[in-house]
């Protein structure tokens, strides 16, 4: 059983189509990639599976989107909390609170109260070294974090969205304010969260997709023109429009 | 007329204008600190007012005043924030609500007597409350709720729409996002509005003319249905209503007044100032 699945999935944005007729199986522990020109409604995608497109008014969906078998779109699935414990979300700009590195660690954990007081310093501890920013960081936990590099901020962000302990990370293109080198590092995180997490990556840099992805998807104008094994998907894409995109003669 | 010439004379029209600006508060400090600042003693503000408040002090009207303004922020800080925070992070943008926004607008902008006359008929008359610091507050406060709402929805509003993204994609819902993710970031904001409306409130003489304030009182008010003495007030008595009392005793109390609005003005410059400083986000 795949762990995210879409069955023919529509979003409209008031009049305008955004998302059409999606069908995918995004599978368990490995990293997919949705890649495709701007405005093509991979945002909009990644939105669906932790229901943060309810925030813009004019939103309606049709279909079906299901994590772990049980359908997050359903009439009755009114439990958001709950869903956007499970699945985090890396955003574009590196995003911590205006606070302490400790404390933006134990944001999460300290509204759900999912722990205890006394085991905060071992979830910080954890959740910076799943982020290899322990070394860095650990006689720096009560500094502020906005005076973190960019990378290292990105990294905290992944670690404060990994102390709530989500099942799948949906990354909205995490790398695109940072450096080629920082963008490295990024990806090597990726790998290595890899083995406890399902990852979905928005990126809008084929490159990317091609270095970190196992799969892969291609969005375009809404459709999802193709999906498949990130080899298959770079090196013999069955949609003509795919290559034309991946070989830079579109979008 | 070379371009250089013409920009000099420009920039001098300019600067002229921000004097005339700054003059009037640096004339205006200047009369009152020469005048006023002799009169002032641990005495002058300790003591009640004797010889039909020729001697003595104006410690009845300082209480009185101090009264009213910690009243008064007692009713419009909660009501104002929760409004602001209504308007700013829940409300829905229609009819209703521009209304609203359109009554708060206009609300900063009724002259103050009307404010005073409204407190004697709602408070005063209606509610039952008398001629009380009860009333004087409760007039006070809904003068002043205008400019905290405006405050708070500003502080609210420069909250970065990205810490509610961020909070609820962690799972908090809307109301915990509020709570712990934009009104923390937003109370030095709030508190600098607070501040400027509450230095305001202590200097208004109309809305607590015929709310409070009283000519003379021998005692200091006991409760909330007392009336009570307040510096404004105070001022205006003795500098229209009471013959042969001493220019300096008149410059005193407006001293102890400027200085009470200008010691508020000035925490509320501070705590902004270093607001700006931290606020990088």
């Amino acid at each position: 059983m795949s762990k995210i699945i879409a069955n023919n999935l529509n979003l409209w944005y008031s009049a305008f189509h955004a998302l059409k007729s999606i069908n995918l199986a995004f599978e368990e522990k490995r990293i997919t990639a949705i890649i495709g020109p701007s405005g093509c409604g991979k945002s909009t995608l990644l939105r669906v599976f932790n229901r943060m497109n309810d925030l813009i008014e004019g939103v309606r969906l049709e279909g079906e989107a299901r994590i772990d078998s049980e359908n997050i779109l359903g009439g009755n699935f009114d439990d958001l909390v709950r869903l956007r414990k499970k699945v985090g979300m890396v955003f574009q700009r590196p995003n911590p609170f205006p606070l302490s590195v400790y404390e933006n660690i134990t944001f999460g954990l300290k509204v759900h109260h999912l722990a205890k007081k006394k085991d905060f310093d071992a979830i910080v501890q954890e959740a910076l070294e799943s982020v290899m920013l322990w070394k860095d960081l650990k006689d720096k936990l009560r500094k502020n974090a906005l005076g973190l590099s960019l990378e290292q901020k990105q990294r905290l962000c992944i670690a404060r969205c990994i102390a709530v302990k989500p099942d799948i990370l949906l990354m909205d293109e995490p790398c695109s304010a940072l450096d080629p080198q920082a963008t490295l590092k990024i990806e090597e995180l990726m790998q290595k969260l890899k083995k406890d997490y399902t990852i979905v990556i928005v990126t809008h840099s084929m490159q990317q997709a091609a270095r970190v992805s196992d799969d892969a998807g291609f969005m375009l104008l809404g459709e999802l023109v193709e999906f498949g094994k990130t080899v298959q998907v770079f090196t013999a894409p069955k949609d003509k429009r795919t290559e034309e995109y991946i070989t830079g003669r579109y979008g | 007329m070379k371009t250089t010439t013409k920009q000099k004379i420009a920039f001098s029209i300019l600067f002229l204008c921000t004097i005339i600006v700054v003059l009037p508060v640096l004339f205006v400090l200047g009369v009152i600190i020469k005048n006023g600042a002799k009169g002032i003693s641990w005495q002058f503000l300790t003591t009640m007012p004797s010889d039909g408040m020729r001697q003595g002090g104006i410690y009845p009207a300082i209480v009185g005043t101090l009264y009213l303004v910690s009243l008064s922020i007692v009713f419009s800080l909660p009501v104002g924030v929760m409004a602001a925070i209504y308007l700013n992070e829940y409300a829905k943008d229609n009819l209703l609500t521009r209304l609203i926004r359109l009554a708060i607008v206009n609300l900063a902008g009724v002259s103050s007597v009307v404010y005073g006359l409204f407190g004697l008929a709602l408070f005063v008359t209606f509610m039952k409350f008398g001629v009380s610091i009860l009333s004087g507050a409760l007039t006070l406060a809904i003068m002043n709720l205008p400019v905290i709402i405006t405050a708070s929805r500003e502080a609210l509003a420069s909250v970065p729409y990205s810490f509610r993204e961020v909070s609820l994609s962690l799972g908090l819902s809307r109301w915990q996002t509020i709570r712990h993710s934009v009104l923390p970031f937003a109370i030095p904001g709030i508190l600098t509005g607070a501040i400027l409306s509450l230095a305001r409130a202590a200097g208004e003489t109309a809305p607590i003319l015929f709310t409070v304030a009283a000519f003379y009182l021998p005692n200091l008010p006991v409760s909330v249905f007392d009336q009570a003495m307040a510096l404004p007030y105070h001022l205006y008595i003795i500098s229209t209503q009471i013959p042969n009392i001493s220019i300096q005793t008149r410059y005193a109390t407006a001293f102890v007044l400027v200085g009470i609005v200008f010691t508020m003005n000035i925490i509320a410059v501070i705590l902004r100032s270093r607001l700006r400083k931290k606020k990088k986000w």
